[in-house]
């Protein structure tokens, strides 16, 4: 683990990685719905002018004209926040993913942890929603290296359409640089014997810093990023399952659907023995104002809380 | 063309689509649904379009320089399968197949299973997005193609529509064709009841930066034309606004409303294929 770069947002790191991925591969082009300063995708726009679409305020035309470009051999970066891409979600169904299209839709300021503005711009379900799609990869990186590597591969192998979400706030690195991407793979950061605690996106960091807390205190702790959520490792997590006494899933998303429900569909439904999972995130409730940390604090998304639930559900 | 090729041309466009009619409405029957209204409003359109204008190859329908078809009111899709298979794009023996299991005629345009439809459709409102964006692809590739979306007027109550009409005025897509098969009908009533403020739509797609013509949607002289018209490289989108008759050419089936959605019995196919084969 490299904890001596600047921490970095995964939208940000997205900008940077689509910029520079483009250089190279001419299909790929960008759509944004006057959000790209916010997206980054306008780090790829100022490079490649001729090849970014800049679509006003109007997300469904924006998700089907990136489907057309697809459906004509383009590589579509489809870009808004997470709730707004969600919001227009029967677009995506037909004109994406049933569709078979090359689109890639990136949804920035996912969850809680985008703060101030409130519920109305927080994606709380999209997770739910995309990974109902069949075909539809569901990606959520940790951190900025996980993010170019994620951007590469969704340009050079991965042919189905995908949903990639990011986050407003800055993420420390936990992968060390040119560290190689297991498309489809549990990412175990670290390996522990008592609990499992599965995270994805922004909490990671935090997962992590719990674990090394509860260690102190005894508790062997694993933590495994699942930023593959769809599609899901069902051996790597049948594996930690049958490893330690009990999973706690971690997200900043609506609990109802999220990747936790994604990790307990996956482990109820193992023939052998297996840990007890309890899913931990936003616990249906609406989202509100506050700093991103204070809001992390409340919904015990931050180190504290999280090793507060666990010592918990342990008990 | 010529005085008599033209003359040639419509004959045999309106000879052709009297018997397309028969087996759109025969197909709708064995499926026991599915839409006859609205198929029989726009098949002479989409027939004159696959047999007159578009540069395409059936027995390569994803070859990348082919003018593209969307059919965005995908209801409709009988009049687009009828005119596929007398293009060659499949046996016409898979006709009678539509909206049975493991059929790749389902009951709205899937290109998965059949990719001369381009892209799926059925949920009202997004083909024109998706058209655009296969026109942006294609003048960014610098290739000719022309794509044509056909919407029906009472899809374009959809917002998407009107969010699809602004942005391919900006970008100027003059290599994309929108048709509006303006026959009257939706579902619950006429557009005249449902949603008259719908009107003037000229002066609406006008307003929006489109290049609009209306015209009759039955003549095939002034089709022709309007297709021709369409061609123009003006650096503005095309809007052909065409006035039908919902459930075109037979009578009884003549209604904005009554056989949107209702496929007709084996007593009224019988009598429907009747009045096709007298008129003339
Ligand atoms: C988004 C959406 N809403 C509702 C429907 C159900 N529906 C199918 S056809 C139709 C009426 C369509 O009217 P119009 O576009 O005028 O078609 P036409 O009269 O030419 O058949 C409706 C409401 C649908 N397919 N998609």
């Amino acid at each position: 683990m490299s904890t001596s770069v600047k921490p970095v947002a995964t939208r940000q790191a997205f900008g940077e990685a689509l910029a520079a991925v483009g250089a190279d591969h001419p299909d790929v082009v960008a759509l944004d719905a006057d959000l790209s300063k916010s997206t980054k995708s306008e780090l790829f726009g100022k490079k490649f002018p001729e090849r970014f679409f800049q679509m006003g305020i109007a997300e469904q035309n924006m998700i089907g004209v990136a489907a057309g470009l697809a459906l004509s051999g383009k590589i579509a970066f489809c870009c808004s926040f997470a709730c707004f891409l969600a919001g227009r979600f029967e677009t995506i169904k037909i004109s994406v993913a049933y569709a078979g299209a090359r689109v890639r839709l990136v949804g920035t300021h996912a969850g809680v942890g985008i703060g101030e503005d409130g519920y109305s711009q927080m994606g709380l379900e999209d997770i739910a929603l995309m990974r109902t799609l069949p075909e539809m990869v569901v990606l959520q990186p940790s951190d900025d290296v996980e993010t170019h590597a994620m951007i590469r591969w969704l340009v050079t192998d991965c042919k189905q359409p995908a949903y990639l979400r990011l986050t407003r706030q800055n993420l420390r690195r936990l992968h060390p640089e040119g560290w190689v991407y297991q498309p489809g793979k549990l990412d175990v950061l670290r390996e522990g014997t008592d609990v499992a605690i599965i995270a994805s996106g922004g909490p990671v960091m935090n997962a992590m810093d719990a674990a090394i807390a509860l260690e102190a205190e005894g508790l062997s702790v694993a933590v495994a990023n699942l930023s593959s959520i769809k599609p899901i490792d069902h051996e790597g997590l049948c594996a930690l399952a049958g490893k330690v006494k009990l999973i706690v899933t971690v997200e900043d998303h609506n609990v109802m659907g999220g990747m936790g429900s994604a990790v307990a569909e996956v482990i109820a439904e193992m023939r052998a023995n297996h840990a007890r999972v309890y899913r931990h995130g936003v616990l249906d409730v609406f989202g509100e104002s506050g700093t991103p940390e204070s809001l992390y604090a409340k919904h015990r998304l931050d180190s504290a809380g999280i090793a507060a639930v666990v010592r918990e559900q342990i008990a | 063309m010529t005085a008599t090729s033209r003359a040639d041309t419509i004959a045999s466009l309106s000879q052709r689509t009297r018997a397309m009619r028969g087996t759109i409405l025969e197909m709708i029957t064995a499926a026991a649904s599915g839409h006859p209204g609205g198929s029989l409003s726009a098949i002479d359109f989409i027939a004159t379009l696959f047999f007159t204008r578009l540069r395409h190859d059936p027995k390569n329908p994803t070859w990348g320089d082919r003018d593209r078809f969307v059919l965005s009111k995908g209801h409709a899709v009988p009049a687009l399968y009828v005119t596929l298979a007398a293009r060659g794009y499949f046996d016409e023996a898979l006709l009678p197949t539509l909206r049975q299991l493991d059929s790749p005629l389902q009951g709205h345009p899937v290109n998965r299973f059949m990719p001369a439809c381009e892209a799926p459709t059925g949920s009202l409102g997004q083909g024109l997005s998706v058209a655009q964006g296969m026109a942006l692809a294609g003048r960014m590739d610098r290739k000719d193609y022309t794509t044509y979306c056909m919407m029906g007027d009472g899809e374009i109550q959809e917002g998407q529509v009107w969010e699809a009409l602004m942005s391919a005025a900006k970008f100027g897509l003059d290599n994309l064709v929108a048709i509006v098969d303006w026959n009257g009908g939706q579902i619950d009533g006429s557009i005249a009841e449902v949603m008259p403020s719908l009107e003037p739509v000229v002066q609406k797609f006008t307003a929006f930066g489109w290049d609009v013509r209306e015209i009759n949607g039955h003549d095939f002289g002034e089709i022709l034309d309007a297709i021709a018209w369409s061609d123009s490289r003006n650096g503005k989108p095309k809007c052909i606004v065409a006035r039908t008759v919902k459930g075109k050419g037979v009578s009884f089936v003549e209604h904005p409303t009554k056989y949107h959605g209702a496929a007709l019995t084996q007593e009224e196919l019988g009598r429907a294929l009747a009045e096709l084969k007298e008129s003339k």
